[in-house]
């Protein structure tokens, strides 16, 4: 996703401190057992939001709350996004912790509340989760909040002590001078009398002094997760709570035409069937019983205003687009012209199917609802939109709208749903029974046949060669669904008709080549689509590394070299490249026979990923034996993290590249859970080895680039060995 | 039917129809809230709990079937193997999102408890029918030939 459109400002920006114009820093209760609570105001935010959704005000003062200090030592730590597996608990903690110089292990983490002026994304504008920002976004303001702290725990010693403040030292939760020496703990209620410092007077660490920042030992924060103690949606018991399942139309846009809920109701333990616009209701004191009951429902579907074509004749509208001009999404020279006059053209069709998320968890969420005001319990990852989208549709204002954020089972993008589908479902649900608390719950069939796809996609790419058998002009073709048309964000990430998310990635593209065009067919289609972990970079880095992989092979020259070459003007995805050719033993290390080897790069959301991938092949089946990958992420907060991330973006990225896609037979869906949707499983798992190149740049996006180069790296390993070039995923060697 | 069921070695009664899988007995009734559930059809281990020291899809398994037996919920694992392979999972930092985790750790106890020396293949065949969407396979391999060592040394010291 093009962070800069979507926010506004250049990804590292908000990091910057010196982009922030004006900041202070606001005590804002004090004292009791409550000890040190720490608000941070940055109107810097304000400044961005205002860029980024010509709103705020500048210089509106607003409020950020994201440290506290208990009197038994406890450093409470509020964190502004949802923690769904990609670490930010951890690596949050860690930008506060390090400047606070406490000690790690009396570092604690919560899910902030929904509070858009206190917990906004500062590359966003609004308090959310995605566009692998949240370190990026956080980086500098997490510092400055540890750092205030730290400066309030010392002036509150130096008082007590009658010691200037620049003798005291704070190391590891410490604070000393001479005979001295309190924990914060002890000074937490002290301190919290101590004016709160201006944030322009706070020196942050030069990366030399980080304690905790770049640690290879610093343990993740979001515990019981190894014992079944961690907190998700479906955990979520509250007195008299009730469970909610639904049945939605088979086909998308489908309609209940009759309803007989005779035999439903009459089932032990089914309290209640109703209609809502999404489908047929039915709650019941526990799941088990209200699945039962759904499967009891008789109801005829009213498929007039629903997509009835199969996924096949969709895919064939596609290719028929892609012969024909679109939009024009980015220009420079006439790459047309320059291929109609060339003697020498490549040219390769793609073909991509819709995918579904399939996040452990199967989509849930508990609500209650009292008269115009609502209680949401659920891993949360729009705050901002869902808060909103909840407060109209119950025609309140968002104070009246309370969110409190558990862990999510996995989301890779799915529940940050532009028009909160879900989310609002389960408002629905409970306004029909008012005061009590009911917890939706998607079966996995209900998620995998739920719609909201990373959409399907054809892309046409031709190249014209020269001498050398580089390319001298490049002209591509895109036609699939947006996945902004329609939604709040269309805004903010369409330009002149073209969702920039549909191409992304092979616009910007980083390779030398002096004449190009992009054009775009964004058909309307019955069936809901969404961003899904990498978004445009999903297909795009696809076509963009295979194609280049063939034009290497048909000019002889060596696909790492190949792309070096067109790579002269951009060091930072060279240094990338050249470092993971370099672990993997690219053209030193010796595949055994039967094995081929293949490379990709590819840079989203602010960071550069290359992969290279070592296949073996045996008939017509192969397995992905070793990933080497290198990634230039700016400043790794925490090492361990980078490296996890990298691991999981390749697994869910090698799941679509070796078995996932949903189709539609007459808009039905075929794939109904895991057997059908075959998901990658641990024998399929290669070895991955991950190299972090040092930087002391602003830390960039990590949970999401992993997964562009991966696809592209096994089809070019494929080629290598096999000469096989496949240009539809998943990828089936003949 | 009223059903009394042995779970973590106490004894529970619960008042449920006889088809209803023990996963939501478990979970919606008696509030154990570990074992997860991921499919509902024996495809993603989620809901892995052990019966009699097998490990076992308990989102199939009726609660008819299940009186008379052991059942171990994540809650209640206590043995060597299991221990050590929680203090794996932290020290290798195994978790991503978590959701699968429960079942992960009961698939990898059972594996244990009946090879104190798993070959990576044997580790591939036991945790196979487990998904993590959060691609956390390689740490949980490693976890568990951690675990298995540490268990190995602790039985030498003894």
């Amino acid at each position: 996703m093009n962070l800069q459109r979507l926010f506004g400002s250049k990804a590292g920006d908000a990091s910057n401190s010196g982009n922030l114009s004006r900041r202070s820093f606001l005590k804002i209760t004090a004292g009791g057992t409550a000890g040190l609570v720490l608000g941070v105001n940055l109107t810097g935010s304000a400044a961005v939001a205002q860029s980024a959704a010509g709103a705020a005000a500048e210089g509106a003062m607003e409020f950020n709350a994201f440290v506290s200090i208990t009197p038994d030592n406890t450093v409470k730590v509020l964190i502004k996004h949802l923690e769904m597996g990609q670490g930010v608990y951890t690596g949050l903690a860690t930008c506060i912790a390090d400047e606070m110089d406490a000690d790690w292990a009396q570092v604690v983490c919560e899910h902030a509340p929904a509070n858009t002026e206190k917990y906004a994304n500062l590359l966003m504008g609004q308090q959310g989760t995605g566009g692998s920002t949240a370190i990026a976004n956080s980086f500098t303001q997490m510092r400055q909040a540890g750092a205030a702290a730290k400066s309030m725990l010392v002036s509150a010693a130096a008082a007590q002590w009658s010691v200037p403040a620049s003798e005291i030292k704070v190391s590891q939760g410490v604070v000393s001078h001479g005979s001295h020496s309190a924990t914060f703990g002890e000074l937490a209620v002290a301190a919290a009398q101590q004016p709160a410092p201006d944030v322009n007077t706070l020196a942050l660490k030069d990366p030399s002094e980080f304690t905790l920042i770049g640690r290879e030992n610093t343990l993740r924060k979001d515990t019981g997760k190894h014992n079944g103690t961690a907190i998700y949606t479906q955990d979520v018991q509250l007195p008299g709570m009730l469970t909610a399942v639904v049945a939605h139309a088979p086909r998308f846009g489908g309609k209940v035409k009759s309803l007989d809920a005779t035999q439903a109701l009459a089932r032990n333990g089914v309290e209640k069937v109703f209609q809502i616009e999404t489908g047929v209701v039915v709650v019941a004191s526990n799941y088990w019983t209200a699945l039962k009951g759904r499967d009891l429902l008789q109801i005829e579907w009213d498929d007039t205003a629903a997509e009835t074509r199969s996924s096949g004749r969709i895919l064939e509208q596609f290719r028929e687009l892609v012969e024909t001009d679109g939009l024009v999404a980015e220009s420079q020279g006439n790459a047309a012209n320059a291929l109609s006059q060339s003697s020498d053209v490549q040219e390769l069709v793609f073909e991509f199917p819709y995918l579904a998320h399939a996040q452990m968890e199967p989509l849930n969420c508990v609500a209650q609802v009292n008269g115009n005001s609502a209680e949401m319990w659920y891993g949360c990852q729009s705050a901002t939109g869902d808060q909103a989208a909840i407060a109209q549709l119950l025609g309140t204002g968002i104070e009246n709208v309370k969110i409190n954020t558990v862990f999510a089972g996995g989301g890779f993008g799915r529940r940050a749903n532009p028009v909160s589908d879900y989310v609002l479902e389960s408002v629905r649900i409970a306004q029909q029974l008012p005061g009590t608390p009911v917890k939706l719950v998607w079966s996995r069939e209900d998620d995998m046949k739920g719609g909201y796809y990373r959409p399907a996609y054809v892309h046409k790419l031709a190249a014209s060669l020269d001498s050398n058998g580089k390319p001298s002009a490049i002209h591509i073709r895109v036609a699939g669904q947006s996945i902004m048309e329609g939604t709040p964000l269309a805004a903010m990430m369409m330009v002149n008709g073209i969702d920039t998310t549909s191409v992304e990635g092979l616009t910007g593209m980083t390779y030398d080549i002096p004449e190009r065009q992009v054009e775009l067919h964004s058909p309307t289609v019955g069936v809901p689509v969404q961003w899904w972990r990498s978004v445009g970079h999903t297909h795009t880095a696809f076509s963009k590394e295979v194609f280049i992989d063939v034009l290497a092979r048909k000019a002889g020259v060596d696909p790492v070299q190949y792309r070096l070459d067109l790579l002269k003007n951009n060091p930072r995805e060279t240094a990338v490249l050249k470092l993971a050719a370099e672990k993997a033993g690219w053209g030193t290390k010796e595949l055994p026979a039967g094995w081929g080897r293949g490379v990709a790069i590819h840079t989203s959301f602010g960071s550069t990923v290359a992969e290279i991938v070592d296949v073996s092949v045996t008939g017509s089946t192969f397995k992905v034996e070793r990933v080497v990958a290198a990634i230039d992420c700016g400043i790794a907060v925490n090492p361990n993290v980078v490296r996890a991330q990298v691991e999981g973006a390749i697994a869910y990225g090698l799941s679509a590249a070796l078995a996932d896609e949903v189709t539609l037979t007459d808009g039905n869906v075929d794939q109904t859970n895991f057997h059908t949707y075959r998901v990658l499983r641990m024998d399929a798992m290669p070895e991955v080895e991950t190299h972090i190149i040092a930087s002391t740049n602003a830390p960039s996006g990590v949970g999401e680039p992993g997964t562009p180069p991966i696809a592209p790296a096994v089809a070019n390993a494929l080629a290598a060995i096999t000469g096989q070039v496949l240009t539809r995923l998943p990828l089936k060697l003949a | 039917m009223a059903y009394q069921l042995t779970i973590n070695g106490q004894i529970h009664e619960v008042d449920v129809d006889g088809d209803m899988p023990l996963l939501w007995v478990v979970r919606d009734h008696l509030n154990f809230t570990g074992t997860k559930f991921g499919c509902g059809v024996a495809q993603c281990g989620a809901c892995t709990m052990q019966i009699d020291g097998v490990a076992q899809r308990t989102c199939v398994l009726t609660v008819a079937n299940a009186v008379g037996k052991n059942i171990t919920t994540i809650e209640g694992l206590q043995s060597p193997q299991a221990l050590a392979l929680q203090a794996a999972w932290v020290e290798l930092q195994v978790p991503q999102c978590g959701y699968c985790q429960s079942g992960q750790i009961m698939s990898a106890t059972a594996l244990l408890e009946k090879n104190a020396s798993p070959t990576d293949a044997d580790i591939e065949a036991a945790m196979s029918g487990n998904i993590c969407r959060c691609g956390t396979y390689s740490r949980i391999k490693a976890g568990i030939h951690m675990a298995a060592a540490q268990v190995k040394n602790a039985g030498g010291a003894a």
